[in-house]
């Protein structure tokens, strides 16, 4: 546990590619700190873009076709491209189901 | 040392059939549509009763029909029910309700439209409700052990803030709370899709996992095959879902599966509104993932008290069962709080463990079990949403 310091992004598995950010009007430039909830290990990393709450940041510089990793598990492909610490969601990802 | 829950007791009414039920509702129950404007003249006749009034139950047939009857008999037959007034246009039918009804021993009694009009339906049946309602009302609650609930669950307007605290959340209470006895269930075919294959090995036995593929693929090709637009991803997620950042059905599916823990599995797999029948333990339940629908069904199934979490901040509330909302998230504790119970941001500041925020969950089920009305509750949330197979005749 992190003493009287709170996360601005959230990580589930040490395998995830993505991570979560856990907290309002976070802007580019931001130093992140990254609590991977799995171990409570901890690493900073610096947003790219204004992220909302909620939405995902990509902890490595992922490409079109590249597997999105969270839980440890697929949650599908990128179909754009992010840099590390950039933004990841519907606009550069999508499913392989369809 | 941790807390021995089999030995914790809430104040509730144990029934005649030996269920523990949390509220004690009187309800005036319609078995169709054209029955509603009778059953509530009854409830505005007769205070402390109340219609749930509904949209369906007329020229219904087969697995339909069947799903219906098995809906209204178990909102009438679930614990928390008292009593329960049955109306219907014609007697054939209230009379199937009735005697589904009257298996767990409450006091039931149907009335029909056909050949009485509203008039007289409404002043016989309001004399009979006037008679349970005093009757319910000296009903004395008796300590009962918290793990004599059924306790469901379902989540709604998720995001990822539901995956990483209220869902586990919901999970730590069943690892918790499972292995003493209680009831749980989860459902939510559709939103499964994605972590399917996860899903399935949490089955305790392989028949439970057979039935779970079964049921999962039945959806796929039924439903999914037959209707699908473009994708599936223009409504699951859903809009709310990718405004709060889940970007795909996978994502979505792996924060749902997270209120099972990490430890329980389910040892049955359950139709729509179908009541357990294997004994204590978690069940999968067949079930849409739209909130209504779900809680209705799940209620139906016999489910006493409902834990939903939530991310963006869905409202849902049931006629009969208590529905507990849990959010982690800040933004929705900052812009709706009226609708939250169980605050679990405390996850994601990480200053508040998935252990410290089970236990406040079991805190909460304790006091709502004690009769404490869930914002829900409160605020006049009465969903109750019939699921329908296919079009009637």
């Amino acid at each position: 546990m992190i003493a009287n310091t709170h996360p601005q992004l959230l990580v589930h598995d040490k395998a995830d590619n993505v991570g979560v950010v856990v907290v309002e009007g976070l802007s580019a430039g931001t130093d992140m700190l990254c609590v991977c909830t799995e171990d409570n290990s901890d690493f900073r990393l610096t947003a790219k873009a204004d992220i909302p709450i909620g939405h995902k940041v990509a902890l490595a510089d992922l490409k079109a076709g590249d597997t999105v990793i969270k839980y440890g598990e697929d949650i599908g492909r990128m179909v754009g491209s992010a840099e590390l610490g950039g933004h990841v969601h519907t606009h550069n990802m999508k499913t392989k189901r369809w | 040392m941790a807390f021995d829950f089999s030995q914790d007791t809430v104040k509730a009414w144990r029934r005649e059939n030996g269920r523990v039920g949390v509220r004690n509702h009187v309800l005036i129950l319609p078995v169709d549509d054209i029955s509603n404007a009778a059953c509530e003249a009854v409830a505005n006749n007769v205070k402390g009763t109340m219609a749930i009034p509904h949209a369906y139950g007329r020229l219904q047939f087969g697995e339909d029909l069947d799903l219906h009857f098995r809906t209204i008999i178990g909102t009438g037959a679930n614990p928390n029910v008292a009593a329960v007034v049955v109306i219907g246009i014609e007697p054939e039918w209230t009379k199937v309700i009735v005697d589904g009804i009257a298996k767990t021993g409450k006091p039931v009694e149907g009335f029909w439209i056909e050949q009485n009009g509203d008039f007289e339906t409404i002043r016989r049946a309001s004399w009979k409700a006037k008679e349970y309602v005093q009757w319910a009302s000296e009903l004395q609650k008796e300590d009962c052990p918290v793990t004599d609930l059924w306790v469901s669950t379902k989540c709604g307007e998720s995001d990822t803030t539901t995956g990483l605290s209220s869902c586990p959340t919901v999970g730590n209470m069943y690892d918790k709370l499972l292995p003493h006895g209680l009831y749980g269930v989860f459902g939510e075919t559709s939103e499964i899709t994605g972590a399917e294959h996860i899903c399935e090995k949490r089955a305790a036995n392989p028949e439970a996992a057979a039935k779970f593929r079964k049921t999962w693929q039945a959806y796929q090709d039924d439903v999914i095959e037959q209707f699908k637009t473009s994708d599936l991803s223009d409504s699951q997620p859903t809009k709310g879902n990718i405004l709060g950042g889940l970007s795909t059905i996978e994502e979505k599916a792996l924060g749902n599966l997270e209120k099972i823990g990490r430890t329980s599995t389910y040892i049955d797999v359950l139709g729509p509104a179908e009541a357990p029948e294997k004994g204590p333990g978690l069940y999968f339940m067949d079930s849409s993932s739209a909130a209504a629908e779900c809680v209705t069904l799940m209620a139906a199934g016999g489910y006493v008290i409902h834990t939903f979490p939530t991310g963006q901040g869905n409202v849902v509330g049931n006629p009969i069962v208590p529905v507990i909302k849990i959010s982690g998230n800040p933004r929705t504790l900052r812009t709706m709080s009226e609708h939250i119970d169980v605050d679990v941001t405390g996850v994601l500041r990480r200053d508040m463990t998935i252990d410290q925020a089970g236990d406040s969950l079991i805190e909460m089920i304790k006091r709502t079990a004690n009769g404490r009305l869930t914002a829900a509750e409160a605020l006049g949330h009465r969903e109750f949403s019939m699921t329908k197979l296919y079009r009637s005749a």
